[in-house]
């Protein structure tokens, strides 16, 4: 019996789908960190002061934080549980490239945990007063935002994974890096609240979220191969 | 055929003269590209740690053959198939696949290359049938009916629907050999692959290592246990 080989392409899109097929046995990891987000928002305004010109004025920020605490969390979960049951080390001696494989994790995970923040945002915003018309910007630059979260965190995430503490130091490496996501995200959803053109700030994100999609996935590939060893 | 410097005892044995009887082939089993197929080793150290693992290990290994590797726990047999896997870099040495040193072409080697760890890599949330269709589909195009017959033939066809988490820990490593025999590689290191079987896999194991390697392939499997095989060419190499 002769057999085709499989495309990389292919191979990138049964990844996809064993991947979706696994959270969707599993809510709990959909679930969790949107849940998480909307906590952490709940938190602001319980110790500030809950005055609505205060609320309106730090909606974007809270947003932001959240959405960026919450993707933190859920990155933890990228990779562990395919190294404890040793299907990560199949992945590599699967015969295709690891980077393009590892990139469809990543977006499946951010498909699982990122897109869920993208549609409570909106929620958020409008608990805390934010105008109308900043919903499809705060979406959009959330959008953007995870995304380049997901892919800088799926190099820290390979590279923590040998160590017992893995979820501190993931964050410790990986919070710095995405500081400018913040920056401009937060940046963006505040002109847009005010009323403002947010297409500045949404464009450098957008920029931000190419870059690391040409560069991460080798990055992850390489800080893989040196974790499993 | 086995160079080693002082200290290393490498012993290989050649049966040769034993019971030729092939036992059928697996249909299911995609064809192996048995030509100019050896895997060489040559003056490999390996370091765990501070620990001197493997001190200059040579050997080499050609198509048909199958080499059991003994040794107490802890001298190295783990590392060493994991060094022979790529998951481990010698500190020293070359591992050569068809002549190439295996730095070389990564992918291409991992696609001549079945691996089974400790671990089963099985999902447990995934039915056995969809981790099988995941794993075998990433290397070579195979339509759920030869996956079937696989799981059938390892005795766990009555099981290919429910989730692996479910299945005893013999059944899962059933399916998990049923991944190395869909793989269609040449080269298996199966590292304790007989843990958890009961008597008759045992034997079913055995038979189709045999079979491998009367395909023309290599078998490299670490084993405490006596395995008696009516292959071709059983060696064993003593890691000490």
């Amino acid at each position: 019996m002769r057999t085709r080989p499989t495309s990389i392409l292919r191979a990138s899109v049964l990844v996809l789908r064993r991947d979706l097929a696994l959270a969707f046995r599993r809510w709990e990891q959909v679930t969790h960190p949107v849940v998480f987000f909307l906590m952490v928002a709940t938190l602001f305004p319980l110790a500030l002061d809950p005055k609505p010109s205060l609320l309106a004025d730090i909606a974007a920020g809270v947003v932001w934080v959240s959405a960026l605490l919450s993707s933190m969390l859920a990155l933890e979960t990228l990779y562990r549980s395919d190294v404890d049951d040793g299907t990560l080390e199949q992945l590599t001696l699967s015969g295709q490239p690891l980077a393009p494989l590892l990139l469809a994790k990543t977006v499946t995970h951010w498909l699982v945990s990122g897109v869920p923040l993208v549609l409570a945002a909106p929620v958020v915003g409008l608990a805390f007063g934010a105008g109308d018309a900043s919903y499809g910007v705060l979406m959009t630059s959330i959008a953007l935002g995870t995304g380049v979260l997901s892919l800088i965190g799926s190099v820290g995430a390979a590279l923590t994974l040998g160590s017992r503490r893995g979820s501190v130091l993931l964050s410790l490496l990986v919070l710095p890096l995405v500081m400018p996501v913040l920056i401009f995200g937060a940046r963006a959803t505040d002109l847009a609240m005010h009323g403002e053109a947010a297409g500045g700030p949404l464009w450098l994100l957008g920029a931000m979220l190419i870059l690391a999609l040409t560069l991460t996935p080798f990055a992850a590939a390489a800080a893989l191969r040196i974790s499993l060893e | 055929m086995c160079e080693t410097e002082p200290g290393v005892r490498v012993r290989l044995r050649y049966d040769e003269g034993v019971n030729l009887h092939r036992p059928p082939l697996s249909e299911c089993a995609p064809e192996v590209e048995s030509a100019g197929a050896t895997l060489a080793v040559e003056r490999l150290h390996l370091w765990r740690g501070q620990r001197h693992v493997l001190r200059g290990l040579g050997f080499a290994v050609h198509g048909g053959e199958f080499v059991h590797l003994k040794g107490p726990n802890g001298c190295g047999k783990t590392s060493l198939l994991r060094a022979l896997a790529g998951f481990l870099w010698p500190e020293e040495g070359v591992i050569r696949w068809r002549g190439v040193p295996v730095s070389e072409d990564r992918d291409g080697y991992a696609a001549d290359l079945a691996y089974l760890g400790h671990e089963n890599a099985l999902k447990g949330d995934l039915t056995a049938l969809e981790n099988l269709r995941f794993s075998t589909n990433l290397r070579t195009r195979t339509d759920d009916a030869t996956l079937h017959r696989t799981l059938e033939e390892l005795g766990v066809g009555r099981q290919a629907d429910l989730p692996v988490r479910v299945l005893s820990a013999g059944q899962k490593r059933r399916v998990a050999m049923a991944r190395v025999l869909l793989s269609g590689a040449t080269l298996w290191l199966l590292d304790e692959p007989f843990t958890n079987l009961d008597v008759a896999g045992v034997a079913d194991f055995a038979r189709l290592i045999a079979a491998h390697a009367a395909r023309g392939g290599i078998a490299l499997v670490t084993s405490h246990a006596d395995i008696e095989l009516d292959a071709g060419r059983v060696r064993e190499l003593v890691v000490a």
